[in-house]
């Protein structure tokens, strides 16, 4: 059993302890815009904010959590109804293919403008470690530099 | 064109959509079906043919029978219809057709296969037509109602005007009458220059929900009452399962079977994936190994390297007397160039949902062809396929791997199958997808070249040795012990992938070797390592004959003027014969596949301690018509990375039978740190389609590879370059 705030909502699961995190937003919260890639931490398509940090879920155990920590997935990025400034940006380039990395890929890329509100094209490819098979990088780059010119992005 | 056996199932396909709710694709489920088998009355939006539903709100509901898996075909092909059907693009919606309706319908809507970057350019002329068609349709509906000629009417926006009078309708009021007329015999379609929808870089139709976490793939489906599967196969080729323990995990929380699939897999099903997976882990299982259990990757490269000089060879392209000139030659260049296995590594792993009862079989999945999963699902259920049906969901990556074999579909309806009345979620894990993939074939080439004194080009040998894919997938289509795709990029002739250069004595031939790994058709397919054989070995002949890699490709090329036009596009963009920035050398390529003539320069620089940075790719295609030219681009620029990670990072070993890299940590795909600038020219030389989806991956290794010769003096001819010492010579 674990009391977890997702999204500001507070959400009591019944799970095995060692479930990961990943999992539990998945398929007993529900919210399956948060994606499985690789499950060891190492193409960020579950990436998700824990307190405004971008983690990656599929490595962390939902018993790791605590009610007191905000999670934050990308269908609660923005307020219902509005988009985060990335969100806007990823639109107007048309950013992604597949898709399927691109909730990970806001997320962390949402993560890092919180943190650096102006970051450097090379703090870009430095920080963005999220595995694109389609191949969407060069969008992505964009992306960002045009949500961060576009004014401080706010973390859900 | 008829409608009326649709019109059940289109209703079918709306209740269930109000249904279900979430989805914005047509599932249905029993719930639904057995509400209008009782006689429901559904809405039933107006189909004016099969490939337009025009709604009575105007809403145009294009049909796409092709699926969408990244490439932007979706889009693309609804651009097409727009473009005839005069609508109101931001009226545009999209659905897919079911493979099932498309046999009940005696495959009204053609192929469904999507790949080969065939999707737009293999129906781009029936899909125009279907637009077109119901544009005419839709006028001759209107100018019935008003009891004028249709010749006095004209069609915009989805809006029809009788000219001489100013009086207007619009689609959505006519299309039930148009609907019921006879389709037109003569359609004629535009000439692309007016076009208006098409060939403009309109915006995709499925990105927002892409940003949002809303779109659903296959792994997200949910189904009421719906269990989940883990699924493991034996990892050494050709094994089977011996025996599994399933009272070992049966105790598990949420287990609820322990299943057989096939004769080579296991599955746990429980209430929730992650519990299955945890079970499935537990399970203990005794494989038979099979015949392949001491197959490694070692033995596989010494097999491939006696082909080089085998005898027996099948010929794909010859001219001349190619060893007598090479025999004569003022001086002979040899070199072997070696590819390895590679996986797919779709980012969404492999998984379907599924559900059997004894006289129904319905699968939901990610397909690149609905038609052959549609075959994979009935073969498996037992059951016919006019009781079946596939339902396509957004593909989260496909590069081949979901296109010709659907060996995940048999795994879902085998379970599901033991379960009757269940619906069955099968999702592989990361580590099954790289086991059980569909590879990457393995070869090796030997070149040989001969010049004489002035350093031309006399005489040319290239031994391909290695896997067929076309053996592998579709063996009844090997005739003569000829691959017909093991050519791609080197064939005399046929305007799908034809080699750029006149050679006068020339000898291209394939010893087949099959090894235990099951190929695949990976995005690029043959013309991936075709061009880099090629390629790098024209920038060694250069070198040898003391020639500009430029001015000696051209010299060759004067009979291929569409090949010479992108290679010389790039190298103006990127000022070949110029100096580079100091520290960065310059790499070309150039080759023809899939229809289009693609090339490319790479500038790239290569640090004291051998360190590869790619700055900046400038890359020119010519695909006869560009439908959508921004995405295009992001074709161009994904096929960087595809073809950049291949290149730089990715193989796949075997070792006792069995894959070793088992996930991204040991498979690693190129990063955002290490993804270059691209340009993209885009030249649309008319006359014919070609395909955009793969060509440029051809070019991304031999562009890269040439440069970092002229960086480093290095030739690298085996990959990938993690391996070279790239510390200059
Ligand atoms: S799924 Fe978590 S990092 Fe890949
Ligand atoms: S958009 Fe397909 S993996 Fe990134």
């Amino acid at each position: 059993m674990a009391k977890l705030n997702v999204n500001g909502r507070t959400i009591d699961v019944a799970v095995e302890d060692d479930t990961p995190l990943l999992w539990v937003l998945r398929e007993q919260i529900g919210l399956t815009g948060t994606k499985y890639g690789c499950g060891v931490a190492a193409c960020g398509a579950c990436t998700v904010h824990v307190d405004g940090v971008a983690v990656r879920s599929c490595a962390t155990p939902v018993s790791a959590f605590t009610e007191a920590q905000k999670i934050v997935t990308i269908e609660g990025l923005a307020p219902a109804g509005t988009q985060h400034p990335l969100q806007k940006a990823w639109v107007e380039l048309d950013v992604p293919q597949c898709g399927f990395c691109q909730s990970g890929m806001l997320m962390a890329a949402a993560a890092l403008l919180a943190q650096t509100p102006k970051p450097t094209e090379d703090q870009i490819r430095a920080e963005i470690t999220n595995i694109c098979r389609c191949g969407t990088y060069n969008r992505v780059l964009a992306g960002i530099k045009r949500a961060a010119e576009g004014g401080p992005a706010t973390s859900g | 064109m008829t409608t009326e056996s649709t019109l059940s199932r289109r209703g079918l396909m709306a209740t269930a959509t109000a249904a279900a709710g979430a989805f914005t694709l047509g599932f249905h489920v029993p719930l639904t079906r057995s509400a209008v088998a009782q006689g429901a009355a559904p809405a039933i939006p107006p189909e004016v043919n099969a490939w337009v539903v025009i709604r009575p709100d105007d809403t145009v509901v294009i049909r796409i029978a092709r699926s969408e898996m990244g490439q932007g075909t979706l889009t693309g092909l609804a651009q097409l219809v727009a473009e005839e059907l005069e609508c109101d693009w931001a009226k545009v919606t999209t659905e897919y057709p079911t493979p099932g309706q498309n046999l009940a319908r005696r495959r009204v809507w053609g192929n469904f296969s999507t790949g080969g970057s065939r999707g737009i350019r293999e129906s781009q002329d029936y899909v125009r037509k279907g637009g077109a068609a119901a544009r005419m349709m839709l006028v001759q509906a209107a100018a019935t109602a008003w009891n004028v000629p249709a010749a006095e009417c004209s069609a915009a926006n989805s809006v029809i005007t009788h000219t001489p009078t100013g009086r207007t309708t619009t689609y959505g009021r006519v299309a039930e009458a148009a609907g019921r007329l006879t389709p037109p015999e003569n359609v004629p379609l535009k000439d692309p220059r007016a076009w208006k929808i098409a060939g403009k870089s309109v915006a995709r139709l499925d990105t927002v929900e892409k940003t949002n976490g809303s779109q659903v793939y296959g792994m997200d489906l949910t189904l009421p009452g719906m269990l989940n599967a883990a699924v493991r196969a034996c990892p050494i080729f050709g094994g089977k399962v011996r025996s599994f323990d399933a009272a070992a995990v049966q105790g598990m929380p949420g287990v609820k079977r322990v299943v057989p699939v096939g004769d080579n897999a296991v599955a746990v099903v429980a209430d929730t994936w992650w519990r299955a997976k945890k079970a499935l882990d537990a399970l203990p299982i005794v494989w038979d190994e099979g015949p392949n259990a001491n197959a490694s990757s070692e033995a596989v490269a010494a097999w491939l390297k006696e082909g080089l000089d085998a005898p027996e060879a099948v010929v794909g392209n010859r001219a001349g007397d190619a060893r007598a000139a090479i025999t004569g030659a003022a001086k002979r260049i040899e070199a072997v160039y070696a590819y390895p296995h590679q996986n797919h590594a779709c980012m969404e792993v492999m998984n379907a949902t599924a559900l059997w009862t004894a006289d129904r079989c319905e699968v939901w999945t990610p397909t690149q062809n609905g038609e052959a999963a549609l075959a994979a699902t009935a073969a498996a259920s037992g059951l016919p396929a006019t009781q079946c049906d596939v339902h396509k969901i957004h593909l989260g990556g496909g590069f081949g791997r979901r296109g010709a074999v659907h060996d995940w579909v048999t795994q879902v309806v085998l379970i599901a199958k033991q379960m009757p009345g269940t619906p069955i979620k099968m999702i592989w894990s990361r580590e099954e997808d790289m086991l059980q993939g569909r590879f990457h074939p393995v070869t090796q080439c030997k070149l040989v070249g001969g010049l004489d004194a002035q350093g031309n080009l006399v005489g040319l040998t290239m031994r391909i040795s290695g896997q067929s894919i076309v053996a592998g997938t579709f063996p009844q289509n090997i005739r003569d012990g000829r691959d017909p795709v093991v050519f791609q990029g080197l064939n005399a002739s046929g305007g799908e992938a034809d080699i750029g250069y006149t050679i006068p004595n020339l000898l291209i031939d394939h010893a087949m070797r099959n090894p235990s790994v099951p190929p695949g058709f990976w995005r690029g397919v043959n013309l991936n390592q075709n061009a880099i054989y090629l390629e790098c070995f024209i920038d060694e002949l250069a070198h040898a004959a003391g020639k500009d890699p430029l001015a000696f490709r051209r010299a060759l090329m004067t009979n291929h003027p569409k090949h010479l036009a992108v290679l010389n596009a790039v190298a103006e963009r990127i000022g070949w014969g110029t100096p580079a920035p100091a520290g960065r050398f310059r790499g070309l390529a150039q080759t023809h596949g899939f229809g289009s003539y693609v090339a490319a320069c790479a500038e790239v620089s290569v640090s004291n301690d051998g360190k590869l940075s790619i700055h900046r790719i400038v890359a020119a295609t010519d695909c006869g018509h560009a439908v959508n030219p921004q995405q295009i681009e992001a074709q161009i620029e994904g096929s960087f990375v595809y073809g950049l990670g291949a290149a730089l990072h990715q193989e796949i070993t075997v070792k006792g039978g069995r894959v070793e890299q088992e996930n991204f940590d040991t498979y690693p795909s190129l990063m955002l740190a290490e993804m270059p600038a691209v340009e993209s020219i885009i030249i649309t030389s008319g006359g014919f389609w070609g395909g955009v989806g793969e060509p440029t991956i051809a070019v991304a290794a031999p562009a890269v590879m040439n440069a970092i010769f002229a960086a480093t003096g290095k030739r690298v001819r085996s990959l990938p370059l993690k391996h070279a010492d790239l510390r200059r010579a």
